[in-house]
């Protein structure tokens, strides 16, 4: 009986690892809370994607939930994210500022005609600047800022339908409600 | 159209390993000949279709068909032909066609090289191993399908990763994959012994060539990742204890005990629950492996995290393939049976003490890489555990190991009596201390910290060399002849024996060498300043910028070599950047040699308007024989195989008796 029972303890081992998986899987091991949260939104300065001339920073937000969704041409992540996007926009009701990240203007602005435009406008981050200030470190990525200017959230990777349900529209309306 | 055939083929492979994975064993636990007999035959036409397959996906990337999503995310225009066919399998869909490939190469192997094992036998194996690959398939088919196509095609390919752009990367996967898949050998003759309730000496017999062959892969495998990660990462480091290398580290460890276990199951006929425990763990370690690195449970990336049902999936298969095997083994283990005796000195005890110390290495490796995967699920925080913990339980365990290696070889089969031993061992000891000792002071080190680790790992090289050299010289004592005639007549798995033992003596000298006497300078160089390192002078000359590649372009460093005011060579270190990714890569200038490596690569720009740049030089002693030792190893483990008793069985149909002559090591009476 002793014997039988000590051959089930490497069942039993894999049995605990593979519980730990299970949790594990849920989680994303490089998402580290950004130090950004509770800060203000780093200061900015730039033109938009279909005007060159109009300068956009962040005092434009002022008093107004917005959010910040890092995309660019090149990225294929967001390919799958901008469906998304473009068809919960309403649902969503805060304005999405895109940004246009390390892309080529013309680029950019045939993407968004060929997959559709869900943003109320796009700004220019050619050389990634702010996306430094920012800690962009992967696209697509999207910071959600409150009244006040101050990022609330950040979403690593594409948003889906299921983390914009569960998350991202519960935390809208919180921060709506304030 | 020419992926649509791939994928085609991959459906009718399905089907195949399907029919491979039920019927044989059906047939083999009911006794149907017609079921079993074909085992054999979907083994190899599935392998055909696997290979067709693979060939439809290396041909759309050669072409560059960028029709075909994983063609345009892994490929390029600009991509040179040889990086396109390592493409093929850089990716994660081509990664795991690779492995099913390999699968179903081996399981096609087993199917031709196993004329003389019992037609139920084979079954049973070809099952299980055809069962595996359709799990896999499924997987790949249903989450990671190599021939996705991509609408509208997209007019350029976003390249492969620059880091995979190396030779040393392009063979990396395949070797590694041929030494994780090939334990599924060993794993699937584990799971029919257990299925037909027959376990003895014979079926060690069989199941042993297998996993040493699939051991010498594994460790080539490792060897060029560790290579690769030392000249292409630009530290200079050769194994950095993280997830995706422990990975790799996890089997080989299980797989060098198993190794040794099944030399004492064909020997004794003991160990043969053990052994069969350690089969299944080898391959599932191999398995976990391979869902630590691709489901990103430990190191996520964005593309990956995407499809959460990916990492489910493998789980689930995990779940099946590990949790299946193990509660086959729980259940029907116990009617294996022990037999055989040994005493506490003897060869058996010291190859147990191998077996239990490898196994608690992997414990302790497995714990430090998935500690912050437990401590995240617990809602504990986030960490990550490095070096230093790998290190300090490591070192000492590996001291323990190494001590039984000397005295295993020594120790008689059953019983061995302590004197007799202390009598053989006294001179390799005497020997091993003065050395271990001495060494470190007649190199010039005072300090006692570093005297102590030098010592120390001189100390276990010196005791693996000595105690080798007396069991030679111990064995051809008791023989007549010539001294050369008395070498030759040793059999070939005894020098297996040797070599690989002798490999990990000369890995453990170019650790302790590279540890104790490493050299690195840090360092802000404008054309013409100079900066020494382990008695060697670099001067840089200069930097140009050229657009030497494809793919690429570069800012060339040129440097002199100075040894005692004479030019050793020119280094020419590079910063590359790659036009697809703008990522900056760096390429070291190494002057490798036998008794060690001078390293230099490039770090950053200075604007300083001299034409500054920020270098690193290492001075790297003996660093060669780290892989020079991996190499015996495996060396150690082809003259294994080739054994002159492995090649009468494949001629003779009929079963030899076991002679318990030419084994692992030796004096067997």
């Amino acid at each position: 009986m002793k014997r039988k029972l000590l051959l089930l303890i490497p069942l039993l081992v894999f049995v605990v690892l593979a519980g730990f998986f299970v949790v594990g899987l849920d989680r994303n091991p490089r998402e580290i809370p950004s130090p950004l949260i509770g800060k203000p939104v780093p200061k900015f300065s730039l033109p938009t994607l279909s005007d060159e001339n109009k300068i956009i920073t962040e005092k434009d937000f002022a008093g107004q939930v917005w959010l910040l969704n890092v995309w660019a041409s090149w990225c294929v992540s967001c390919r799958t994210e901008h469906p998304v996007l473009v068809e919960n926009a309403e649902l969503i009701g805060v304005p999405i500022i895109g940004l246009n990240y390390k892309d080529k203007r013309s680029d950019g602005v045939a993407w968004l005609a060929r997959y559709g435009d869900p943003y109320s406008f796009s700004i220019v981050d050619a050389d990634g600047r702010f996306g430094i200030d920012l800690g962009v470190y992967g696209v697509p990525e999207t910071f959600l800022m409150d009244k006040q200017g101050v990022v609330r959230y950040k979403h690593t990777g594409p948003i889906t339908i299921e983390s914009l349900r569960a998350v991202i529209i519960p935390k809208i309306k919180e921060l709506k409600e304030q | 159209m020419i992926p649509e055939i791939g994928q085609f083929a991959l459906i009718l492979a399905l089907v195949l390993v399907l029919v491979q994975g039920t019927l044989p064993l059906a047939g083999a636990a009911r006794g149907i000949p017609a079921w079993m007999s074909l085992a054999r035959r979907t083994a190899q036409s599935s392998f055909l279709f696997l290979a067709l397959a693979f060939g439809c996906l290396l041909y759309s990337f050669i072409i560059n068909d960028f029709s075909v999503l994983n063609v345009a995310t892994n490929s390029n225009t600009h991509l040179p032909l040889h990086y396109r066919i390592a493409a093929s399998w850089g990716s994660h869909e081509g990664s795991i066609m690779m492995w099913v490939l390999m699968l179903g190469m081996w399981s096609c192997a087993v199917s031709i090289f196993s004329r003389h094992l019992p037609e139920e036998v084979v079954a049973r194996v070809l099952g299980v191993m055809g069962l595996v690959t359709t799990g896999l398939l499924l997987f790949m088919l249903l989450t990671s399908n190599p021939f996705e196509r991509l609408f509208p095609v997209p007019l350029e390919g976003r390249d492969l990763n620059p880091l995979l752009q190396d030779p040393g990367m392009a063979l990396h996967p395949p070797t590694l994959y041929m030494g994780y898949v090939g334990f599924s050998v060993a794993f699937a003759f584990a799971v029919a012994a257990l299925l037909g309730g027959r376990l003895d000496a014979t079926w060690a017999r069989w199941s042993r060539p297998w996993t040493t062959l699939a051991w010498c892969f594994l460790t080539v495998g490792i060897m060029i990742g560790s290579w690769w990660a030392y000249y292409e990462l630009g530290w200079g480091g050769w194994w950095f204890w993280d997830p995706v290398e422990n990975a790799s580290l996890l089997p080989w460890l299980i797989g060098t005990a198993l190794i040794h276990s099944l030399a004492v199951t064909e020997k004794r006929g003991t160990f043969k629950i053990w052994t069969v425990l350690l089969a299944i763990c080898a391959f599932s370690l191999s398995l976990l492996g391979t869902f630590l690195v691709r489901s990103g449970v430990l190191t996520s990336v964005h593309a990956f995290a995407t499809d959460p049902r990916r990492g489910m999936f493998i789980l689930v298969f995990l779940a099946l393939v590990i949790g299946g095997s193990l509660v086959l083994f729980a259940f029907r283990a116990p009617r294996v049976g022990t037999a055989g005796t040994f005493k506490i000195v003897s060869r058996e005890s010291s190859l147990l003490g191998n077996n239990i110390l490898l196994t608690v290495a992997c414990g302790t490796v497995l714990l430090g890489t998935l500690y912050p995967l437990f401590l995240d699920a617990l809602n504990l925080g986030k960490i990550s555990v490095g070096p230093p913990y790998f290190e300090a339980v490591f070192v000492p365990i590996m001291a323990v190991l190494v001590a039984l290696m000397g005295i295993g070889p020594m120790a008689r089969w059953k019983e061995s009596s302590p004197r007799e031993l202390r009598h053989k061992l006294r001179w390799p000891l005497l020997i091993t201390i003065v050395c271990a000792l001495a060494l470190p002071l007649v190199l010039g080190r005072t300090e006692w910290k570093s005297v102590a680790l030098l010592a120390l790992g001189f100390g276990m090289a010196f005791w693996i060399i000595t105690t080798l050299v007396a069991v030679v010289l111990e064995r051809l004592h008791h023989l007549q002849g010539g001294f050369t005639d008395k070498l030759r007549r040793q059999p070939r798995s005894f020098w297996g024996m040797i070599l690989a033992h002798l490999g990990v003596a000369v890995f453990i000298i170019g650790v302790t060498v590279v540890k104790g006497f490493e050299a690195e300078r840090d360092v802000r160089m404008a054309p013409g300043d100079t900066v020494s390192v382990g008695g060697y002078t670099f001067k840089f000359v200069g930097i140009a910028e050229t657009q030497e590649g494809p793919n690429y372009s570069a800012s060339r460093g040129t440097f002199d070599l100075i040894k005692d005011d004479k030019l050793v060579r020119n280094l020419y270190p590079e910063k590359r950047i790659y036009f697809s990714h703008g990522m900056p890569m760096t390429e070291a200038a190494i002057d490798s040699g036998f008794l060690g490596d001078r390293y230099v690569s490039l770090g950053e720009e200075i604007n300083d308007g001299k034409g500054s740049w920020s270098v690193r030089v290492y001075h790297k002693p003996f660093v060669t024989w780290i892989w020079l030792g991996c190499m015996l190893m495996t060396l150690g483990g082809i003259f294994a195989l080739l054994d002159r008793r492995y090649r009468i069985n494949m001629r003779k149909e009929a079963k030899l008796p076991l002679t318990g002559e030419n084994d692992l090591s030796g004096s067997a009476r």
